[in-house]
């Protein structure tokens, strides 16, 4: 493996997605921007996201100061040394912290010590799946804290939102969601939810959801259907950017289902930001960058 | 957009309104998990908080050339603080806190007891609000809490934020909060 090749485009992945927001992220906040009224809260806070973009793709800084939690999905060919691009993703961590693109956000939650270079334990976090083709795909996703607390993990039925074990439980469960967060994780973001799984794979499941491009909908059709259901209600809200009160508390809601045990019914429920910061590259086995992803 | 210059006194900060545009310049300290709790705790402060802002803010710091320079610096949710808010602005004297999602009932009768207003920032602006500040004048803490929760002590230059709770008990956190309250009903059919 070309150890320096393989650093220095995995630093480059981790600037990109630190500093540049994604285009249809861009874009769906320009419209989203249109739909307020000049002059309003929401419209400042539209206005400003959007020029924040701007400016951290210009001066070549964090987009948010929060970098968050590292999330790498990797897609590796059989036999690919995934301990060695493990190490070289954490060398790529750490340089990126020293250079200003990553805060150090990484806390011994037993000590309150800071690991200076993010590199922890359970820092970076790593993905891998194993598939067909010769290439490896690395996608990152940066999630920050404030999205992260506003999370939830609903066990269905609920009597407290009369949710029943079907879609229309699911239904009232991310508006429930919605409805508590009030903006915190930084509206107008992107809602992941799992349908299934357990308590551990329902919230993995979630947050696979956020490699998925905006504009995509689910390949079942309830689920799509809930998807555009969800993000016609939670307009009506109002909760609006930042909760402060407007036409736009979401982007988007991407929607996963996994099989399930009888006795359980889980719905998990992750936010993104608006600040979705989520990039990927394909790579060839020596590093070489073959394509940027989204 | 009404202009505010440190030191942010009582007089200053009582006539602002709930959903008043505001641009602050001189002197902010920022502060957030570690710093809150150990003030509550009878923590010796550092620095003289009176008339002060609290900026609930952990930046990207980058100490080249032997001085600090600011990368990024949004706000965090403030809620967080909410159990130790009220105190350190009645023992300080802080006129102006800073960060986003508002605070709750114990911040908000503070307000008006003591005479200081929240003010929300643009949640991930982190890039546009690392250009109001001017320099970074000193840090206190960054051995013990480490960077993103140390007291670092900023010169901004119109930094904007929207006043959302006042020093009269209003709270557009609140307000927000029972109209969508009511159509989550509508929604649910209940």
């Amino acid at each position: 493996m070309k150890r320096a090749h393989w650093e220095k485009n995995l630093l480059e992945l981790i600037r990109r997605t630190s500093t540049d927001l994604p285009g249809d992220v861009e874009a769906a906040l320009k419209r989203a921007l249109k739909k307020e009224k000049k002059g309003s809260h929401a419209h400042w806070v539209l206005e400003s996201v959007i020029e924040n973009a701007a400016v951290a793709r210009k001066n070549n800084v964090p987009i948010c100061q929060d970098t968050g939690a590292l999330l790498f999905f990797c897609g590796v060919p059989a036999g690919f040394d995934t301990n060695a691009l493990t190490a070289v993703a954490r060398a790529a961590v750490s340089k990126a912290t020293r250079l200003g693109y990553l805060r150090q956000n990484t806390i011994d939650a037993v000590s309150g010590a800071s690991y200076e270079t993010n590199v922890a334990h359970a820092s970076p976090v790593f993905r891998f799946q194993q598939r067909a083709r010769k290439t490896v795909e690395v996608r990152l996703v940066m999630k920050g804290g404030g999205c992260e607390n506003v999370g939830c993990q609903y066990s269905l039925p609920d009597t407290g939102l009369a949710a029943g074990r079907d879609l229309d439980g699911v239904r009232r469960c991310a508006l429930d969601a919605v409805w508590k967060a009030q903006g915190k994780g930084c509206a107008p973001g992107v809602l992941g939810i799992c349908v299934g799984g357990d308590r551990s794979t329902g919230y993995e499941h979630s947050k696979e959801q956020f490699i998925r491009k905006l504009s995509d909908k689910s390949h079942v059709k309830d689920l799509a259907r809930l998807e555009d259901r969800i993000m016609r209600e939670s307009r009506g809200l109002g909760i609006g950017p930042m909760g402060v009160g407007g036409q736009t508390t979401l982007l988007g809601v991407k929607i996963g289902a996994l099989s399930r045990l009888p006795a359980c019914y889980f719905v998990s429920v992750s936010f993104m930001c608006w600040a979705f910061r989520r990039r990927g590259a394909l790579f060839g086995p020596e590093g070489g960058v073959k394509r940027w992803l989204y | 957009m009404k202009q505010l210059e440190y030191p942010f006194t009582a007089a200053k900060v009582r006539e602002l309104r709930t959903g008043q545009a505001v641009s602050l310049s001189g002197r902010v300290f920022t502060g957030r998990d570690r710093l809150h709790r150990y003030l509550h705790d009878g923590g010796k402060c550092p620095v003289d908080l009176k008339d002060g802002a609290i900026y609930h803010c952990g930046p990207v710091m980058v100490y080249e050339n032997g001085a600090w320079t600011v990368r990024a610096a949004g706000p965090t949710t403030s809620i967080r603080q909410e159990q130790y808010m009220a105190k350190i602005i009645r023992q300080h004297r802080v006129r102006i806190v800073i960060g986003k999602g508002g605070m709750g009932e114990a911040t908000r009768k503070a307000c008006s007891q003591y005479g200081c207003v929240y003010l929300q920032a643009v949640g991930g602006a982190a890039a546009l609000l690392a250009e109001a500040i001017e320099s970074v004048d000193g840090v206190h803490f960054v051995k013990e809490f480490g960077a993103a929760e140390a007291l670092w002590v900023l010169k901004v230059r119109d930094l904007e934020a929207i006043v959302t709770m006042d020093s009269r008990g209003r709270s557009l956190h609140k307000k927000i909060a029972m109209a969508s309250k009511r159509e989550l009903k509508s929604l649910l059919g209940r």
